[in-house]
Formats: C-alpha cells, structure tokens, sequence
C-alpha cells in the first residue's frame, strides 16, 4: 500500500509535474490523521532520547548539522556558496544510477553507501562540469553554475522515471533523496551519518587557519608557499562529504541550506573567524536537534524542511538582533547620530544667530532670544522635528524657554554650541585648504562629517591648519546675512 | 651574542635579487609578455608601470611564482620564485580583499606567521608579540583589534605591509598600493616605504605614476615587452615608443628630466 502510493509519486515526479513536497505528502497523508500533536509521553521519549529510533535519527541531524555550519562558514566565505547548490542537484543522476547498477546486479538496490558513493561521483561531475563551462563558454558563474545544476537535476529526474518502471528492484523511495526522509533511516545508515559529519568537523577545525587564509587571500597564502589547489580540493571534499550524508536527512533541495543559513547568521554576531566558526557550527547543530525532534514528535512534519526552518528562523533572529551588523543595533545607532546632529545644528543656528547680532571682539556672543519661527525658517525643519530638538536641549539645560515662544542658549549652551561651530568651521577650512572643494559645496560636506570628528581628528586638523590657533574661533566661509526671520 | 656584521659587497656586484631572462607569457594564446628582461639589483626601489593591460600584473605574479612563464628564467634572490616565497613579501591590492570578512588586523598579521613547513608548531605568545610590534612600526598598533572592513584603504594597506614584514623578507613587492589612499595619505605611506627601504628591496607596481616617480630609485615601463633603455637614450625616442599608451599613462617628462634610471617594457613591434 505504501509503496504503491509512493511510486505514484515518484512517476508524478518523473513525469515532470515538479509539484513541491506537499502534494506527494499530502495525498500520502489522506489516508492518515491530519497534524496530531503529540502527547506528553511522546515528549518526554523525544526529548530524553529514550527511543532508540529517535536517539539515532536526532544525534545524526545534529551531527549533520553542526558538520554543515562548521563546512559552511568557510565555503561561504569562499564565495562557493551556489556552488554546493549545483553540487547537491547533481547528486540525483548518481543515486539513481548507482540504484539501477546495484538492482541490476541482483544485490539490495537501496544499500545507503552504494548510493553515497554514485551521488558523489556525480557531485564530483558537476562540479568539473561548472568549470568546464566557465573555461570554455566564457560564461559568468551564475550561468555556469544555474546550467549545470538544471541540466544534471534535469537527467536524474529522467532516469529515476526509467528507474520505476524498471523489472528487477523496488526504486519506490528513492525521491525519499529529493526532500529527505530521516525516518527511513536505519541505524546503519544514521552511523555512517554521525561518524562522516564527526569526520568532516574534526577536519575542518584541524585546517582552522589554512582554510582561514585561503577564503581571506588566497593570492597571498599561493606565495607564502601554501599548496591552494589542495587545501582548495580538501574544502570542496569537505562540502561534498556534508552534501551526501545529508541527502538523506533534509534531501538534496534543501541541504544547501545547512551550509549557507548557519554561517550567515553567525556572521550578525562577530568580528573574528573562529567566533563565527564556533557560532556556525553551533547554530547548525541546533537546527538539526530542534528539527529531528520537532519532526519524530509530529510524524507528518518532514525532518529536513522543519531543520532548514528552524535554521531560517536562527537567521531572522541574528539580522534583527546581532549585535555585530543586526539590524536593530544599526537602526538605533543610526537614529542616535541623526538626533545629536539635530540637536549639534539647531545649537550651531542659535550661536550663529547671536554671532552675528554681536560685536565681533566678544569671546562668546551674547545669547539673544530668538523665536520659534525664526528658527523653523532657518532649520527648514518640520515643526515636530523641531520641537523634539528644543524640548531635549531644554531638558539638558543647553537652551532656555523664554515667554512668548521664544528660546535663548543658555550659558552651558552657548559654550557647546561654540564647540560644535568650531568643529564644524575646521572642517570646512579643512576642505576648502586641503581637498579642493569649492566653497559654496562645502557647507553640505562639513555638516555630515563634523558630528562624527573624534578630539584626535580635531587636533590634527588643528595642526593642518596653523592659523586657527587652539583657542580662537574660526571665521564661516559663508557670508552670513543674520537671521532671516525677525528677531 | 654579537651581531653579524655582513661584509661589505659594492652594490653593482652583488647578485640580482631579481633576475628575469626573456621570458613570455600569454593568458590563452594572447600574448601579454614578450622577451621580457630585468635585473634588480639588492635595496633597489623600483616601480613597475604601464598601461593597463601591458602585463604589469602579469609580471608581478610571475615574480611571485603565481604564474609559470611560458618561455624564459625567473629567479628570485637566486632560487625559481616558488621556493624563494620566505624570502618575499606580497602585498595584494586592496580591491581584491573582501571587506566584510570577519578578521580583525592583528589576525591578518598573524597569518604572516604561519609556515606550511612548520604547521604544527605553537609559539603564539612569540608571534603575537612580533605582529604587534610589526603593526606598532606602521603606526596601527590601536587598531590591531579593529575589523579589516572597518579600516581606511590606507590603514588596510599598512595591515597588509605589517603581514609582509613579519616574514623579514628580502624582497617586498606591492600591488597598486595607493589605489585606495588619499594624496595626502600617498606622501605619507612612501616616506614610510623609504623607509622601509632602508631594509629589504621593493618593487611596487603603479597606474599612479607622477605620484610614485617622486619616491622611488627607478622605473620599468612594462607595455608587453621590456626593453632596456639606458639613461642617455631617454629622450623623445622613449615617449614617442610608449605612444599607445593614453595620456596620464605615458612616462611623464619629469621622471626623464629627474634622470631616474629608466627601463621600458613596451611594443616594439613597429620599429
């Protein structure tokens, strides 16, 4: 019965009705009861590894897993990434073709490590195959890497249709190899599994700074006297390796995804290599554990899409939150620096203001009251900006709320605000010296840069610039026509 | 211990610490070099320019031995270019490096400390302290914990040269090494090459011309051949002779009015 409703899948397939996983799952799991959510002493089996079909499926995946982000990090940082991609559709011809060799011979067509061994003679032929055209076509990667990967993916469905329909072997459960089938898997098979991925991770941290230095600057490590083409290959048979144990597990659509998510989302949390290592291995084999064990508790939930999406959900939760480049972090950062430049140029307008109503012999201009709209006019602010910007300086004590609408630096804020000017003044004189920008661009320029100038920058541009001594205050490049509203 | 006083050879006997006997080289049956000759002798500063395309890079990466020369000799300090690598320095250009790697500068000085010969061996305490004092001596030492992306192309460029230095190499060769720093920055980063002169031979390959011919000792025009001019003979026949070259590519009249020895590596087909 099950076998018969999984060649009529698998002939779908062949037949080139390419329909995602669910229609096959689904008209297998008509017949069964839909999503059943498992019971507490299901649970605690899963969770404590009680059973012995679970403990061997979970601590395989998370095996897989960590191998695959431990891989992953530096492939992606090679910029192999769509590589292991082509690698892993690549595999199909070679299962199915390994299947049909075996049954033919008359032994047990589905023996796993026969198997393993056609998809990674084939993994191998995709890979020639993607430099063979790149070298030949002049082709660009992308081209090169989508032909092979359609073309290979293209003969592997050919063959498992002539697979189905052949006399001798049973190919039903062969396309298990497409979407991932952990509870297929034997004790035999999750063995392989976890001694290969344990294999593929202790390699990889053996050759931490080798592979280190040739996803960096392989040029270099090439003249430092480091054999790049073999550190290269090993690489590459390290992916090859997480690919094929991992057919089974999640299937070759989705096993890229344990090589790339993992090591992206570590990315989101750090500035060293082996931090983002450790990160990514670890991340994987979360994804790994969580999902093998999401998916033996909810028998209708495939194993290999629940561990890719937990991976995905890793993802979201690193480029929100990491605190290296996650999103949050570079929102907030960003809107801090936009609200102190607000406040730095509402203060510099005010000082300017008073500037230029004042003597030019006084050492700080005398605050003057200036009001609301007048300064609405001089910032070309909207009105809510503005009194955000006022009521903080307010509340920091830099500017005073005078009657009538009217605000007025206070004595602290005249000092910063002449601070901020400074600043603001080097800068330009800076430009106009030393970058031949032309005077009437330089204003735009100053008014990014000098929220951002650190007390070192400062004294050297101090030093640049001999005659701004340390205490005076620079004259403005503009000429300046006082307030533009009435005072 | 008393230090090791090496005797004193005259400069133009000692060996070439780069020997180039007519080599060639093409990418696919293109020719990119053609008969190409240069000696250069020990502390020299040389410069190799050209137009694009004229096999400067090509040169440089057969000095380093990432290429193989199709015809010709190379040696490096005496040896084929890939058993001389202890004895060079490279410093990749900059627009090669992926910027958002995560490794930070004291990390990709450190990598200049590994030794494919000695791979299993330990002595991090050592190496952290030679690569500190490597990126102290280009004046980057508070940025030894900054991320590669986060620097400046000129503070990159002095990473890099801090890697290139902690191998204490004969021979330093650079890759348009002020493609990514400022003018002012430019003065600055070759007085400190000058310095570092002082040591070890260089040999810099440049677009930037009229910036580099201020520093350095010689010059090798490279547009697929190399053809030695002598000094006496730079005259209107050499710029006439870099001809294809564009205009901001031709030697400039300054570099022959400074009488900087002068090689030209150019097309002679024509002639």
């Amino acid at each position: 019965m099950t076998g018969l409703r999984t060649r009529a899948a698998s002939a779908a397939l062949a037949a080139g009705m390419l329909m995602p996983p669910v229609s096959a799952w689904a008209a297998g799991s008509l017949a069964e009861s839909a999503l059943e959510w498992p019971s507490r002493a299901e649970l605690i089996r899963v969770i404590s590894l009680q059973d012995y079909n679970t403990r061997v499926v979970v601590i395989g995946a998370t095996l897989l897993g960590a191998a695959a982000g431990l891989v992953g990090a530096f492939l992606l940082l090679r910029k192999r990434a769509l590589l292991s991609d082509t690698l892993s559709h690549a595999t199909l011809p070679g299962i199915v073709l390994a299947f049909m060799i075996m049954s033919a011979a008359g032994g047990e067509g589905k023996s796993l490590l026969g198997l393993m061994a056609g998809a990674t003679v084939f993994s191998v032929l995709g890979t020639l195959s993607v430099m063979a055209i790149r070298r030949w076509s002049r082709l660009k990667d992308d081209a090169a890497l989508g032909i092979s990967l359609s073309v290979f993916f293209g003969l592997g469905i050919s063959l498992l249709g002539i697979a189905t329909r052949m006399e001798t072997g049973n190919a039903a459960g062969l396309n298990a190899f497409i979407y991932g089938k952990t509870a297929s898997m034997l004790f035999f098979d999750a063995l392989l599994i976890t001694l290969a991925a344990l294999g593929a991770a202790l390699f990889c941290l053996a050759f931490f700074k080798e592979f280190g230095l040739i996803c960096f600057d392989a040029d270099y490590a090439a003249t430092q006297g480091w054999p790049v083409g073999w550190l290269d290959l090993i690489l590459m048979s390290l992916v090859v390796i997480v690919t094929v144990i991992g057919l089974q597990a999640v299937g070759l659509i989705l096993v890229v995804a344990l090589l790339i998510i993992p090591p992206s989302a570590a990315r989101f949390w750090t500035r060293r290599l082996s931090v983002m290592l450790w990160l990514s291995g670890l991340i994987g084999a979360l994804s790994g554990l969580i999902g093998s064990a999401v998916s033996a508790l909810m028998a209708n939930l495939p194993a290999g899409a629940i561990i890719v999406l937990v991976a995905a959900g890793f993802f979201l939760f690193s480029l929100f939150l990491g605190t290296d480049r996650g999103l949050v972090r570079i929102t907030a950062e960003r809107r801090r620096l936009a609200g102190r430049i607000a406040r730095e140029n509402l203060l510099r307008t005010l000082f300017e203001m008073d500037e230029a109503l004042s003597t030019p012999q006084a050492e700080l201009p005398q605050p003057r009251d200036h009001t609301y709209e007048t300064l609405l006019a001089e910032r070309s602010w909207s009105s809510k900006q503005l009194r955000r910007t006022l009521g903080k300086l307010i509340s920091r004590g830099l500017i005073e709320a005078r009657p009538e609408k009217r605000y007025r630096l206070t004595e602290s804020g005249s000092r910063t605000a002449a601070e901020v000017v400074r600043k603001h003044r080097l800068w330009e004189a800076y430009l106009i010296a030393h970058a031949d920008v032309a005077t009437a661009q330089v204003d735009m320029g100053a008014d990014k840069i000098e929220h951002v100038l650190e007390p070192e920058m400062i004294r050297e541009l101090e030093t640049l610039l001999p005659e701004y001594s340390k205490a005076g205050m620079p004259a403005s490049p503009h000429r300046f026509d006082g307030p533009k509203g009435g005072l | 211990m008393t230090p090791k006083i090496p005797p004193y050879i005259p400069m133009d006997t000692q060996p070439p610490i780069i020997e180039i006997e007519n080599v060639s080289f093409a990418y696919s049956g293109e020719p990119v070099l053609r008969d190409v000759n240069l000696r250069v002798l020990p502390r020299d500063f040389i410069a190799v320019i050209g137009p694009n395309g004229g096999g400067k890079t090509t040169l440089l990466k057969l000095i380093l031995g990432l290429l193989k020369p199709d015809r010709g000799r190379i040696r490096v300090n005496g040896d084929p270019p890939h058993k001389a690598s202890p004895s060079i320095g490279y410093v990749p250009q900059d627009v090669h490096i992926n910027r958002r790697f995560p490794i930070t500068a004291l990390d990709v000085v450190l990598m200049g400390k590994l030794d494919p010969k000695k791979r299993w061996s330990r002595r991090s305490a050592s190496n952290r302290q030679d690569a500190m004092t490597a990126l102290d001596r280009l004046g980057m030492a508070d940025h030894a914990r900054s991320r590669m992306g986060m620097l400046s192309g000129g503070e990159r460029q002095r990473v890099f040269i801090a890697r290139a230095l902690v191998t204490r190499p004969k021979l330093l060769l650079l890759d348009e090494p002020t493609a990514s720093i400022d003018t002012r920055g430019q003065a600055e980063f070759f007085e400190l090459l000058k310095e570092i002169n002082g040591e070890m031979t260089i040999l810099a390959v440049s677009h930037d011309l009229l910036v580099i011919s201020r520093y350095v000792k010689s010059v090798a025009c490279v547009n697929k051949r190399l053809h030695y001019h002598d000094q006496a003979e730079i005259t209107g026949e050499m710029l006439e002779s870099m001809y294809p070259c564009t205009v901001e590519e031709v030697c400039p009249v300054e570099l022959v009015a400074h009488g900087l020895p002068h090689r030209v590596l150019q097309d002679h087909e024509e002639s």
